[in-house]
């Protein structure tokens, strides 16, 4: 996530720890590049222009220049200012006070609407509600049946009835109340901001179902538009919030960084994914942290709770401190960390990564895993403990063994070492990242 | 001559809004008296904020440095003619492959990102050769995204073509490996093929549309004929990334800009073409059949900087 910006501004905060005092034009030097780092980003040119105004305000301030540590000094402004620029704090769905509530979704054509009103519903189910998904959309084709087929694998109840998108939302209220549902989902039709007749649409639907919450729902890889698209939007509905979709893939944080300080409105989720969970709160505070190649040990560790549970966690540290961790427990934990997301997603949270270099794709999706776990299975007990043992000879045995190949074996190898060295580093916390005092502290887990 | 000028007229409709943020601030340049690194530097901020990119306005930009001495351009009211020249040699630098079919059925894969548009754009490219006579066939190789199957489905009963499918969930080399088979059978000019949109960064689903394609050129001779990489034109600079990776896990011959009704710019084409020196066949600026363009460099440019 937003790694081409964090390894970015981390070779500029590389250059300005270097220095032991910093004068006003190393500082000057510095947000030049963090300037062109946020650009290159898509994060809007406004945007950057009164970021770096304030940054720079505070940068070259008595307290900063005269510290021991001006580089931490700089790095902490530009840290608290990017959580700022982002909301500061996580905010939480509105729901009514009395049940039903209505939210609405809308957005550009494309933009993960309808998968995303997938995955609140499913929230809301985990939550023990019971949401209607309604498609609101008679425009696309087949959008309805893609809804449809969502509510049939969530077991959620779609409602499409009617020849309008006004006329669906209508009858939805109706059974809304008639059939006990405690949220309604509305699913409306992609549609460009400028098209006046549509924007009407949303509003006439927005009087008839008083929402409680008008998420936008956005592309996080949208460019310079993201801004445009986005006020235009809440200046014809008054948004509550925004939901970016896509995060999952290298979307460069542009809209992320954009949207919330020009149209003043919080990001409230964040798609990671196309599964119906990969859905999560975003904090803004941990995201500045990620862009900064911080690391967001908070979300780290609470997807391992999620994924292996908090005993085995425990117990994977411990193995991990007294470097007891085998190829045996790689195999154990393959399938749990699988759990836990994209392993690529996994690494991004844990602090420094991004500085690892050449890291190779570790794919654990499908026969990427069935394989890992033959290899290992090849291997006979004293390798697995010890893999140090495993020389030319018995990695040709183990491919044939598993029927893979001695390259294949040998990048099963390289990524063992590879999460060894990885989770050693996690492990040591916020020592082995090299930030001052006044920086978020790092947990232990 | 007056279909031409209808257009010119579409695209300019279609990138008007591009207008508006790009030429509004122009106009104000150019009624600066003259040419400074303060002006440089808001034309910077102009290019990058019609999507073009730090790295491509910085090559424009230090041409037009270079020929700051060289050309009369000490007088900004030029700046205009100078832009357009340069982003539509930067366009028209490599000449797109245009179908007269030599080979039957002439076969298409279609890729992109999630909700790029590739489904509606297949609908409109089949309508366009349904239009010139041709036959045409699709196969609905999603088979992953709900409801996918069935949009492509209406999009071919639309411009009246017809659709290979399975159910939902099965291989999409199954699905294409029939498709290749039934246009072969019937005869068709035409083989347009849908593919689930996918992040560019998961590798297993990149993986998936190489044996994909391993299995269209193993079906028929030379083919696909044609890889068409369809690009959201809101996207930012993320279009470049895509368009890199797909490219190099593919062989992408051509692309398609879909979105530019709104007020995306699509500036970010002007750094692909540059980079990876692919042709842009079209650009998609509606929701009905034919708001479907074939790319021109020169209107393309010219409606990008002209009111």
């Amino acid at each position: 996530m937003f790694a081409s910006l964090s390894s970015k501004l981390e070779q500029v905060f590389k250059k300005l720890r270097g220095h032991g005092r910093l004068s006003e034009s190393n500082i000057a030097e510095a947000l030049r590049e963090v300037r062109l780092a946020l650009l290159e980003a898509d994060v809007h040119f406004l945007v950057v222009k009164s970021f770096l105004e304030r940054v720079k305000e505070r940068a070259v301030g008595r307290d900063v220049l005269s510290s021991l540590t001006p580089g931490q000094q700089v790095i902490k402004v530009v840290h608290e200012e990017l959580t700022a620029l982002m909301g500061a704090k996580a905010v939480q769905l509105s729901l009514a006070s009395v049940p039903p509530t209505a939210i609405m979704l809308v957005g550009l054509h494309g933009s993960g609407k309808t998968t995303t009103a997938g995955k609140l519903a499913w929230l809301f189910q985990r939550e023990g509600r019971r949401p209607l998904l309604v498609a609101a959309d008679p425009y696309r084709p087949a959008a309805v049946d893609q809804l449809q087929a969502l509510g049939e694998r969530l077991q959620v109840e779609v409602h499409h009835d009617g020849t309008s998108a006004v006329e669906v939302c209508q009858n939805a209220l109706a059974r809304l109340r008639r059939e006990g549902f405690d949220v309604l989902l509305a699913d409306t039709a992609g549609r460009f901001h400028i098209d006046q007749e549509l924007m009407e649409e949303l509003r006439v639907i927005k009087g008839l179902l008083h929402p409680t919450e008008v998420l936008l729902v956005a592309d996080a890889m949208t460019g310079q538009d993201a801004v445009k698209s986005a006020s235009a939007f809440d200046a014809a509905l008054g948004l509550t919030g925004v939901i970016l979709t896509k995060l999952d893939g290298d979307a460069r944080g542009g809209a992320a960084l954009s949207i919330k300080a020009v149209t003043g409105k919080p990001i409230k989720f964040i798609g990671v994914g196309e599964k119906l969970d990969a859905l999560e709160v975003f904090h803004p505070e941990r995201m500045a942290s990620r862009i900064l190649g911080m690391g967001d040990v908070l979300t780290l560790v609470e997807r391992m709770e999620a994924a292996i549970g908090r005993e085995r966690a425990a117990e994977v540290e411990q193995k991990l401190r007294e470097a007891t961790f085998t190829l045996e427990d790689f195999k154990a934990e393959l399938r749990q960390i699988k759990k836990m997301g994209p392993l690529d997603q996994i690494f991004s949270l844990i602090p420094g990564v991004s500085r690892l270099q050449g890291l190779p794709g570790v794919e654990l999706e499908g026969r990427g895993l069935v394989q890992m776990e033959a290899i290992i299975d090849s291997m006979t007990v004293k390798e697995r403990r010890n893999p140090g043992i495993i020389d030319g000879s018995r990695r040709r045995r183990i491919a044939q063994g598993s029927g893979t190949t001695v390259a294949e074996v040998n990048r099963l190898l390289k990524q063992f070492h590879q999460i060894e060295r990885l989770m050693k580093q996690f492990l040591k916390g916020g020592k082995a990242m090299k930030m001052g005092k006044g920086m978020p502290p790092f947990p232990n887990i | 001559m007056s279909e031409q000028k209808g257009l010119l007229e579409r695209l300019r409709r279609g990138l008007r809004r591009t207008q508006e943020a790009f030429l509004g601030p122009l106009e104000d340049l150019l009624g600066s008296p003259r040419m400074d690194s303060g002006l440089l530097e808001e034309l910077e901020e102009l290019l990058i904020t019609a999507d073009i990119g730090v790295i491509t306005s910085e090559r424009i930009l230090e041409k037009l440095r270079r020929d700051l001495g060289r050309k009369e351009l000490s007088d900004p009211r030029r700046l205009r003619d100078y832009l357009r020249e340069e982003i539509a040699s930067l366009l028209g630098q490599v000449a797109s492959r245009e179908p007269p079919y030599p080979t039957r059925p002439w076969v298409v894969l279609f890729l992109g990102v999630n909700g790029c548009g590739k489904t509606t754009t297949i609908g409109k490219i089949a309508w366009r050769h349904r239009q010139e006579g041709k036959k045409v066939l699709l196969a609905a190789a999603d088979t992953f995204r709900a409801a996918a199957i069935e949009q492509l489905q209406i999009w071919g009963k639309k411009a009246g073509a017809d659709v290979v499918s399975h159910r939902p969930g099965a291989d999409p080399s199954a699905v294409i490996f029939d498709a290749l088979k039934a246009a072969k059978a019937r005869q068709m000019d035409l083989l347009l093929i849908d593919t689930a949109g996918r992040l560019h960064t998961k590798r297993n689903l990149m993986e998936e549309l190489r044996k994909v394609k391993r299995v269209i050129g193993r079906e028929a001779t030379e083919a696909p004929h044609e890889v068409l990489l369809v690009l959201d034109a809101t996207m930012g600079s993320n279009s470049l990334t895509q368009a890199r990776e797909f490219h190099q896990a593919l062989g992408v011959t051509g692309l398609v800009l879909a979105k530019l009704d709104g007020t995306a710019k699509g500036g970010a084409l002007i750094g692909i073409v540059d980079e990876l020196k692919i042709p842009v066949k079209y650009l998609g600026i509606g929701e009905k059949l034919d708001d479907l363009e074939e790319f021109e460099p020169e209107s393309f440019a010219e409606a990008l900087l002209i009111p």
